[in-house]
């Protein structure tokens, strides 16, 4: 019996190891981390990702491009509209094919929405990591109203495959305007309590605040990009370094901060919601006349060389890379997913920080498990 | 600095290139024996100073076996490709890049599990997504007769 305490796992000068998902609630998918801990310090976090590998780059290689849109909404399932729109877009680039300014506006203000929705799930979500339970019912409550206008338009609630190369694939429901304004002025009202509820609250910025700390340097060497990487100080906003769609022609902010948190991740999250509706307002009456698709020929053949399109997910940068043979399928296709590069700074992110916030770093990076796997 | 003054600058650090002024980028393809230091050129030269890997990309070119890099400054705002090949296809391998920029880890043990490529100086190599057992799915010569339908 005496020999058992001597040995014990929790006797600080020895290493051991746990299983941290791929079932754990907190990582909100099948994402694996073999944790090695020195009592409750963490020592080294090491991903075992693979269990939602679909191969979708290499299915990409044997489907054309109007095929592959619906592929895309299954990578980052919360930003599925930006996802969409990152392919649409890198077709368009390489057929030269100039598209009217209706569609721009309408995928801005897609592209917006989808955001605030992802935006609310974090914060429902990470705000239930952190034991308050209440946030995950408002986020919910809110984000249904995104979705529902979503459905209306698109069909799908999550997984919407609207943007299609030359345009959309149906025009905006006769309500669209109508409804999204009600939906920004509901939520300006209803941001407020978010902040009450738990940007304000000492627990929840005991449990953040100086946790899980990323330098400027590291977050760029790591490639760490979106909210992420702004908490940072790191200016990587695709929609304002390389503007494309209708983010040239609106005023907003990109959010920056210097301390790079768990805290200021989350913070950076909430300001965004508030730049996007900043954006919604100023496009949401300006939505301009005119076809909602360009005609495109019914088979899509892109020219023969390598394209690159990069957009602004609500998790960072996605890049498409496309190397093109001359024929109706590419060649090669490549998704440089933002979680996947997110989660490879998670090991830097929590060494030396008790288990206990590996959840909460973990949480505030926001990461969704199909878009690391593919 | 624009395309072509980059491609000319990079011309004089490293004579051993081959320079292509594509559409959206400068592309450099270099030998693989000569990748690492210029990279490390590229990384620590205050006139690039390419400190942003922003894709990694693995390529099965059909013969030959290729990496390629994209690469942005932040402080500059300029990009670049650079492209390495090898026709090794049983035993390919290339310096790692781990060193210079960290995000490379994942990326280049990505490339190694979809691709079967080699990274010599990776601190720990090994498959990302896949089992041992696996093939190299990304490779043109793949086959799975029962996972992929072939007319």
């Amino acid at each position: 019996m005496e020999e058992q305490v001597k040995k014990s796992p929790l006797d600080e000068k020895e290493e051991y190891i746990i299983n941290m998902g791929p079932q754990h609630p907190s990582t909100h998918g099948v994402l694996r981390l073999v944790v090695s801990l020195r009592g409750e310090v963490v020592r080294n976090v090491e991903p075992h990702l693979g269990y939602v590998h679909r191969g979708i780059e290499k299915m990409c290689e044997s489907i054309t491009y109007p095929q592959i849109i619906h592929l895309t909404d299954r990578m980052d399932y919360l930003s599925a509209h930006i996802n969409n729109e990152a392919v649409s877009l890198a077709v368009e680039k390489a057929l030269e094919i100039d598209i009217p300014d209706r569609i721009k506006v309408i995928r801005t203000l897609m592209s917006e929405l989808t955001r605030i929705q992802s935006h609310q799930l974090f914060w429902a979500t990470f705000g239930m990591d952190l034991g308050g339970l209440t946030c995950f019912f408002y986020g919910l409550r809110d984000r249904e109203k995104v979705l529902d206008i979503f459905e209306e338009t698109c069909g799908g609630r999550m997984i919407v495959s609207y943007n299609c190369p030359g345009g959309l694939m149906y025009d905006i429901h006769p309500n669209f305007q109508k409804r999204v304004k009600e939906f920004i002025k509901y939520f300006r009202k209803t941001l407020p309590e978010y902040d009450q509820l738990l940007t304000g609250n000492v627990i929840f910025r005991e449990r953040t605040i100086g946790i899980g700390n990323l330098s400027l340097e590291d977050a760029i060497s790591y490639g760490v990009t979106g909210p992420s990487g702004r908490a940072s100080g790191f200016s990587c906003d695709v929609r304002k370094h390389e503007p494309y769609s209708a983010y040239g022609r609106v005023y907003f902010n990109e959010v920056l901060y210097s301390e790079g948190d768990t805290y200021h991740r989350y913070l950076a999250r909430i300001e965004e919601m508030r730049e996007s509706m900043n954006i919604i307002d100023q496009l949401i009456d300006n939505i301009p006349e005119g076809p909602f698709a360009v005609k495109m020929k019914p088979i899509i053949k892109l020219p023969e060389g390598e394209y690159y399109q990069r957009v602004e997910t609500a998790r960072g940068e996605l890049g498409v890379y496309i190397i093109s043979d001359g024929n109706k399928n590419p060649y090669r296709v490549k998704f440089r997913s933002p979680n996947f590069v997110n989660l490879s700074a998670l090991n830097h992110m929590a060494k030396e920080f008790k288990i206990a916030d590996l959840v909460a770093i973990g949480g505030s990076l926001d990461l969704v498990i199909p878009d690391i796997d593919r | 600095m624009n395309k072509t003054e980059l491609g000319d600058f990079i011309k004089s650090l490293e004579q051993d290139c081959e320079i292509n002024e594509g559409k959206q980028f400068t592309e450099i393809s270099v030998p693989a024996g000569k990748l690492h230091k210029l990279a490390e050129n590229l990384r620590s030269n205050e006139e690039t100073s390419f400190d942003f890997l922003f894709c990694l990309s693995g390529v099965d070119y059909g013969v030959d076996l290729g990496v390629v890099y994209h690469l942005r400054s932040t402080k500059l705002g300029h990009s670049i490709v650079i492209k390495v090949r090898t026709s090794d296809r049983v035993n390919p391998h290339f310096d790692s890049v781990t060193d210079i920029w960290k995000t490379a880890d994942f990326h280049e043990r990505e490339v190694y599990d979809l691709l079967g490529i080699k990274f010599t100086g990776h601190p720990d190599l090994r498959r990302l997504f896949l089992d041992n057992s696996w093939g190299f799915p990304l490779r043109k010569d793949y086959t799975d007769d029962i996972n992929i339908v072939t007319k």
